[in-house]
């Protein structure tokens, strides 16, 4: 049942015009941004030779791409959950799957797994493109894996974050606004806390990113990703079995 | 006087003994009788005390309802009378302030999975992915519905036979007509062969013909499932309902077999048109006419007890007496005047202005 919904929901988001629009574009600033990336390398390469340590290619290219994607992420995953079960109230279409003999748990599985899958298809030709750089040379694959696997794990805490506010509203450009102020309000208040040992830290989904961004993984970090997730996906099944049209 | 007694003894055992055979029999088939009964209407879907209230404002109060197969039951009712949040409440889409459902013998509220296999729910709006063609989206209904994969196709194939729909099948459902689509609606809706169907004000938006159609459907639906509809045309009760229940401010105010209510607005009379009309004295004294009144000078309204209709003693007068007939229109109160007497009456009652 949740392979259905999640199967309908990637047919809906193919099936418009404005997904290949975003798609295109995206693509663009990837392949800019990752041009960029490799351009600059090879223009400091003589330095780094100089250096007793050198970051690799990966370390200079890989890095900061998945940095700005995580970032990028941020403003784009409301714009996907929005929809996810705002649209559905507003159009009126909940009601088939309320009525059908599936539960809320269900529901929401559904079309947050529907929405992981067209958001990490998205984000595939990242890793492509890097790894069109094996060709030429040597690339820390350990490092790619965790900044891959902490995408995935931020991804699904966004869509969870975003997937609560659809369910609040039957306006999806609410559900978007609530969730992008959210994930910025965390993203801010990681950066404003001056102090290292500041709790607010702790409170940011990019914060936690960070480590698996360099390489680093943390259970504490992965844990937090799984809590918030499983947490806000509760709260948004027992939101949709309020079913306050 | 002791053989007698002896042989009116025996007499007695043997009356006795018949008595039980018989008293067994009867039994027999009462039991077995009723067992049939049961077995040919079967409660489908039964509603108890249900109540809703959205803050406040109690929306529903206190209704029951029962429905069993092969019964079409049309609700009646104005606008925001309530019955869609009725319909919502029994078909699982908003849990009721009180009150129980129970689907098949299932109960809704505890074992909701389980009783909405045997619900098909068409509500208000239709509920169409927009973007998926007609075949695509009612696969994906059937399969929402819980139906083996392999039974799918002929599902679907037959479902679109059924409502009309193998023309358009291919179709992307945003670009069918508003009759098409609420044909899609009624497709998903009963794909997967429930007990219960229940239908949100099925022909609204729709043309004539398809209207025809649509209830020819439904009334074959009601031969197999039950089928509850909502309405607040007339005509659609008349025509398709066996039952109606009229609802009014959240209560259900009035019950009735469909017939039973059209009973309920005949009134045995008739308007007469004569061009060289008799004093009304005269018309008064035909046999079995209660009260004629003038409408204009060559307009009568006549009205009769049920038993004897004086319109053929009429005619035979109006042709000897040269009253030069020229129209004779049997009075009929229409169902819309009944269903207004029905809830004017309530509102009379209950003292709340409509």
């Amino acid at each position: 049942m949740i392979r259905l919904l999640a199967m309908r929901e990637l047919r809906s988001l193919f099936s418009q015009p404005s997904t290949w629009f975003i798609l295109a574009l995206l693509q663009f600033v990837f392949a800019w941004f990752f041009l960029g990336r490799t351009e600059t390398f090879l223009e400091i390469q003589p330095q780094l030779t100089q250096l007793a340590n050198p970051p690799g290619v990966t370390a200079v290219v890989a890095v900061p791409l998945f940095n700005t994607l995580a970032l990028l992420l941020m403003m784009l995953t409301p714009l996907f959950t929005m929809r996810l079960i705002a649209e559905e109230r507003r159009n009126q279409t909940f009601a088939l799957l309320l009525s059908a003999p599936i539960s809320s748990a269900h529901i929401v599985l559904g079309k947050c797994l529907g929405l992981l899958i067209f958001l990490l298809l998205m984000m595939a030709t990242v890793p492509l493109m890097l790894w069109s750089l094996a060709i030429g040379t040597h690339l820390d694959q350990g490092l790619i894996f965790s900044n891959l696997l902490g995408l995935a794990l931020l991804t699904t805490s966004y869509i969870a974050i975003g997937a609560y506010f659809s369910a609040l509203t039957a306006q999806p450009i609410i559900a978007a606004i609530s969730a992008l102020i959210t994930l910025v309000g965390l993203w801010l208040a990681d950066m404003l806390a001056t102090s290292a040992t500041s709790p607010w830290h702790m409170l940011s989904p990019l914060y936690h990113f960070q480590n698996f961004n360099s390489g680093l993984l943390d259970n504490r970090d992965a844990a937090f990703f799984v809590l918030l997730s499983a947490t806000l996906l509760i709260l948004t099944v027992r939101k949709v079995q309020q079913r306050v049209d | 006087m002791s053989r007698e007694g002896a042989l009116s003894a025996d007499a007695r055992t043997l009356f006795d003994t018949s008595l039980h055979i018989r008293l067994y029999f009867t039994l027999f088939f009462i039991i077995h009788s009723g067992a049939l009964i049961l077995a040919n209407s079967e409660v489908t879907l039964s509603a108890r005390n249900l109540t809703r209230r959205f803050g406040n404002q109690e929306v529903i109060h206190d209704l029951s309802l029962e429905l069993r197969r092969g019964e079409v039951l049309g609700l009646l009712g104005h606008n925001g009378a309530g019955k869609s949040t009725t319909l919502k409440m029994l078909t699982g889409c908003l849990p009721p302030s009180g009150g129980g459902i129970t689907v098949c013998g299932v109960d809704l509220l505890k074992n909701s999975c389980q009783a909405k296999q045997h619900i098909g729910y068409l509500p208000e709006t239709p509920p169409l992915y927009r973007e998926l063609s007609v075949h695509d989206f009612l696969t994906f209904a059937a399969k929402l519905r819980g139906m083996a994969a392999k039974e799918v196709p002929a599902a679907v194939t037959e479902t679109q036979q059924r409502c009309g729909l193998e023309s358009v099948s291919r179709k992307l459902i945003a670009t069918l007509s508003k009759g098409y689509q609420q044909r899609v609606g009624i497709a998903q809706a009963i794909i997967h062969r429930p007990a219960v169907i229940v239908l949100d004000e099925p022909t609204v938006g729709l043309d004539p013909a398809q209207i025809r159609d649509i209830r020819a459907l439904i009334r074959e639906l009601g031969n197999s499932s039950s089928v509850i509809l909502s309405t607040h045309l007339l005509s659609e009760v008349e025509n398709v309902c066996d039952r109606v229940e009229i609802m009014q401010r959240g209560k259900l105010i009035y019950s009735d077999s469909s017939a039973g209510m059209k009973h309920y607005k005949d009134v045995s009379g008739f308007t007469l048109t004569l061009r060289n009309p008799p004093p009304l004295a005269e018309l008064a004294s035909i046999a079995g006419v209660q009260h004629v009144e003038a409408i204009s000078a060559t307009q009568f309204r006549i009205l009769h007890t049920a038993e004897t209709n004086p319109s053929s003693a009429l005619l035979t007068l109006a042709t000897q007496n040269n009253w030069q007939l020229e129209q004779l229109t049997p009075l009929h109160t229409s169902l819309e005047e009944v269903f207004m007497k029905i809830t004017d009456a309530e509102s009379a009652l209950t003292g709340v202005a409509r």
